[in-house]
């Protein structure tokens, strides 16, 4: 049956995601291309791609995108993404409850005393990691980089502001 | 109304989200913390801490613990319904009616335009939670360490955040005595 197999094959995919989206790429591919053949391989490049221009976080995107392809219909789509939503989502209710209920506690507050600064640190290498060829390819984006942050980091503009406004002067440029 | 509120306001991140989880870090800050008194900005960046160690998906993790933080566990059903449904309706608009979209000239252009500004997005959350934070001459090497170790030796971030979590409790431990 196979929206039991695409409930389940989803389910361990969002189970054993570690480190965000683009982590999870080859392990989808694993499970969807190579062992259930519900995409081939351009397929799957495809959808990718699609993810990088959409909105919305590419697991959802994925499972989304696989279980519309594999059903055929929209069920198919449903059960993939709700599948592979739901092992963080009782994981992190459970973790939700215990960080708000010791949250106080001088434990609890070593604890985020140590996180903090690793956490800014993390998101930097993600900033770090995105500048790249395929991000920045010439003086126009190093611009539209600067614009960005000034508009941003004075609060001139909001980050929805922001980006429909690169989007207008990325149609109008290049 | 509150439960209605968290929908919303979780589907409008959802609907912006481009460029992966980060990217939405400013417009999280802006929604949960400036706009409306739901978290303190400590409060935030904890948040942020442990949806970066759990597994899943970034952006539905910070759903579910600011939704918690809300409205309990019906608090984070809402916020993660919300930012799945607008990314859900894309797609299968995509799936159903086009393929080949991202060929499209007029889409490439617009996302040569997006991407560095995405960049950006991610890049302020990073200067702007050190300031509140409190980073001082005395925590900054922990920051730094991290996004190197993370960056150049591409060290998993779930290491990294359950190291500072160790080093932070035996640090409290040690002191207490």
């Amino acid at each position: 049956m196979i929206y039991w197999k695409l409930f389940y094959t989803f389910f361990k995919i969002g189970l054993f995601n570690f480190g965000g989206g683009y982590a999870m790429i080859s392990f989808i591919q694993n499970e969807v291309v190579i062992k259930n053949n519900w995409l081939t391989n351009g397929q799957f490049a495809d959808i990718v791609a699609v993810s990088q221009v959409t909105p919305g976080p590419v697991g959802i995107n994925m499972a989304t995108y696989t279980g519309y392809a594999a059903a055929g219909d929209v069920w198919g789509a449903v059960v993939a993404t709700t599948a592979v939503c739901l092992p963080a989502f009782v994981l992190l209710l459970w973790l939700g409850k215990f960080l708000f209920k010791y949250q106080h506690t001088s434990r609890m507050k070593g604890i985020f005393a140590g996180l903090r600064p690793a956490v800014i640190g993390l998101i930097a290498a993600a900033a770090l990691g995105l500048c790249n060829a395929a991000n920045f390819t010439g003086f126009k984006s190093v611009l539209f980089f600067l614009v960005a942050f000034g508009l941003v980091w004075t609060r001139k503009a909001g980050p929805i502001a922001v980006l429909l406004l690169s989007a207008c002067g990325g149609f109008l440029m290049y | 109304m509150k439960f209605f509120l968290l929908f919303f306001v979780f589907a409008k991140i959802g609907l912006f989200t481009l460029g992966g989880g980060y990217a939405m870090l400013p417009l999280m800050e802006q929604e949960l913390v400036d706009k409306r008194p739901w978290l303190s900005r400590a409060e935030f960046l904890d948040i942020v801490a442990v949806a970066q160690a759990a597994p899943g998906i970034f952006a539905m993790n910070m759903a579910v613990l600011a939704g918690y933080r809300r409205g309990r566990v019906w608090g984070s059903f809402c916020a993660s319904l919300g930012a799945a449904l607008a990314p859900f309706l894309i797609i299968l608009l995509l799936a159903v009616f086009l393929n080949s979209y991202q060929n499209n000239p007029a889409v490439i252009r617009i996302f040569k335009g997006v991407r560095p500004a995405v960049v950006a997005l991610i890049a302020v959350p990073v200067f702007r939670l050190a300031r509140e934070a409190g980073i001082g001459w005395k925590t900054i090497w922990i920051s730094i360490l991290s996004a190197g170790l993370v960056w150049l030796l591409h060290v998993s971030p779930v290491y990294i955040v359950l190291g500072a979590g160790l080093g932070g409790y035996v640090w409290a431990a040690r002191s207490k005595i």
